[in-house]
């Protein structure tokens, strides 16, 4: 799309840095990443918040939807630490069960940005030719438009709802995966294992999925981690405009959006969903930042591809 | 130069003519009768005939696109069908308010940028740096309409210091305009300059590199005539293409942002259009903001190509 786009991000590299030897490379990327504290503690929060995804209701002091009238827009206290809401729910309760809703959509759609934007990277790459220009052309097209903005036409045509906001957000960041991968491959399939592999007379889907793919897969990771940042703040705002997780379920961009009408006499309402996000999304991308400086240096950070989120 | 400008522009036709075709199909993958769903309980005969064909649905689908496209070519983006009027009418409406924004909001991110990404390349590694870089990835995370509510609760209801929301046109009032925009330009620039402030840093550092920086210091010039015109002029090159696409960005709307200090813009008028199932007045906006994306982008890179020719090889 830019200028800066365009320059040889450094796939090249990518694949000779990436242990072949899964099991060492993942203790070894796991010990790198402990020693930047950075990352570490930033690991640290996104494993309380899948325990606490998990768990959900399990941990939460009260119900999902326990009202009490006579504790409406309580501050916070020992009794609700996080206070209660304008129906008399506590907060610090709908905060630890809207974790599961709020990583659930986030981590689907990534999941179906990273399925469908490898494959069509892999195919793209690997086989160039008309293939890769109708492919990227296409991509090309979805990256031209604003990412909430795609994802907002999605669900206009789709309708509203949880499941439909993971299929908006998955189709926004489809293409940033079909370039990262398609970037790779190009480098990766002029290598002489590949060659190697097709003079005995190994198949093409042998080829791209036993020597190729695990060749390209560090700004694969890369890029998951930092989109999973962008997903949950996506769903956040989805949900906030009311187009993404429906009420009576909590999901923390709702929390936000009922917060605001309450923002005078009950700050708390808004502020702790807030925080949460905020937490999660800053240790993605922290995350992000770390994987990259171990896996792939040259790949761009996760700052650097939010100058593209637009 | 000239084969790459032609190679870039053609580039670009080609997905905006891809664009086109996604942003006509909206209408079409709604499932169901979209002039019904739009009229919803306020349906009858006539008003529904007159859409239907003013937005020409009875003809072959090749037939509506191709009038579609024309019309649009020609700044004709159909009538809304909620309201009637013409959907340029209603876009052209807003679009003072979102110039407002995005470029209140580049002034922000740049003041925030520059300096704090030009400190952190000036001592990397250090303690300054190390806070800065935190601090831009911090920024990038916070959702702004967070931030958004959490200033209004600061600086509106609880300082009393700014307006909470609302757009008052520049022409009508200029104080009131500046009063209004304070607020949501720094929300949203804080943003902005979060990414920024990276890019400033890292090319600040290569230019620090640079041989021409070497000669500048060695022929015994004071550092900050070196900063300021080598270091920083050099630096500031690839910014102004993020910045460039930065602004591409807020132009298009930085809608939940406008939701929130009821900021009468065009994200609005999008997200608007969507909860009323205002489908042309949709198309109209999505479209105009990829075409905003696209063009700011080949401008942005063939500037690029310009000030360094190496690009276009």
């Amino acid at each position: 799309m830019t200028a800066l786009d365009d320059t040889p991000a450094g796939p090249a590299e990518a694949g000779q840095v990436a242990a072949p030897d899964e099991a060492v490379g993942a203790r070894g990327l796991l010990r790198a990443l402990l020693r930047n504290r950075l990352a570490a503690a930033a690991l640290v929060v996104l494993a309380i918040f899948v325990v606490v995804a998990v768990l959900g209701e399990r941990l939460a002091p009260y119900g999902r939807n326990e009202v009490s009238s006579a504790d409406k827009l309580r501050a916070p206290s020992l009794e609700h630490p996080f206070g209660t809401d304008q129906l008399g729910r506590d907060v610090l309760s709908r905060v630890l069960i809207g974790a599961e809703p709020s990583l659930r959509v986030g981590l689907v759609a990534v999941g179906i940005a990273l399925v469908a934007g490898v494959v069509l990277g892999l195919v793209a790459g690997y086989y160039r030719g008309l293939v890769d220009d109708v492919v990227m052309r296409c991509m090309d097209v979805l990256f031209a438009f604003p990412a909430i903005l795609l994802a907002i036409a999605v669900m206009a045509i789709r309708g509203r709802g949880a499941t439909n906001a993971m299929i908006a957000i998955g189709v926004v960041y489809t293409p940033i995966f079909a370039r990262v991968t398609r970037a790779s491959v190009l480098t990766v399939r002029e290598q002489v294992f590949v060659r190697a592999a097709r003079s005995i007379g190994a198949g093409d889907l042998r080829i791209m999925t036993r020597h190729v793919l695990p060749n390209v897969a560090a700004p694969i990771i890369v890029q998951t981690s930092i989109s999973l940042a962008f997903a949950i703040l996506a769903e956040a705002a989805l949900s906030f405009i009311g187009l993404g997780t429906q009420p009576p379920e909590p999901s923390w961009g709702r929390m936000l959006a009922d917060g605001r009408g309450f923002i005078q006499d009950a700050w708390w309402m808004a502020v702790f969903p807030g925080l949460a996000i905020f937490a999660v999304v800053l240790s993605f991308n922290v995350t992000g930042d770390a994987l990259r400086d171990a896996l792939d240096p040259r790949q761009r950070s996760a700052i650097e591809s939010a100058a593209g989120r637009g | 130069m000239t084969r790459y400008l032609l190679r870039r522009v053609g580039q670009s036709v080609v997905v905006l003519f891809g664009v086109s075709v996604a942003v006509f199909s909206i209408i079409h993958l709604v499932p169901g009768d979209p002039v019904r769903l739009a009229l919803g309980t306020r349906f009858d005969q006539r008003t529904y005939d007159a859409l239907v064909a003013r937005a020409g649905l009875d003809d072959p689908v090749l037939v509506q696109y191709v009038n579609w496209l024309g019309n649009a070519l020609t700044g004709d983006l159909g009538v809304s069908f909620r309201s009637g009027r013409p959907v340029t009418e209603l876009i052209l409406e807003r679009l003072p308010a979102t110039l407002s924004l995005a470029f209140g909001a580049i002034v922000v991110a740049l003041l925030i940028a520059v300096p704090l990404g030009l400190v952190s390349a000036l001592r990397p590694r250090s303690a300054v740096d190390y806070v800065a870089t935190f601090v831009s990835q911090a920024g990038i995370s916070i959702p702004d309409f967070w931030l958004a509510i959490v200033a209004i609760l600061v600086f509106s209801l609880t300082l009393g210091w700014l307006p909470s929301s609302g757009y008052v046109g520049l022409t009508e009032d200029p104080v009131e305009w500046a009063r209004h925009l304070v607020l949501p330009a720094v929300v949203v620039g804080t943003v902005s300059g979060a990414v920024l402030t990276r890019f400033v840093r890292s090319s600040a550092l290569e230019a620090l590199g640079e041989d021409y920086t070497r000669t500048a210091r060695a022929k015994g010039l004071p550092r900050r005539v070196v900063i300021g015109r080598h270091v920083l002029r050099n630096a500031l090159v690839p910014v102004v293409t993020v910045t460039g696409i930065q602004l591409a960005y807020l132009l298009s709307g930085v809608v939940i942002v406008e939701v929130v200090f009821a900021w009468q813009g065009l994200g609005q008028l999008a997200l608007q259009a969507v909860e009323t199932r205002d489908y042309p007045l949709l198309q109209g906006a999505v479209l105009l903001f990829a075409v905003f994306f696209l063009v700011v982008n080949l401008v942005v890179d063939l500037l690029y190509a310009v000030v360094d020719p190496r690009i276009s090889r």
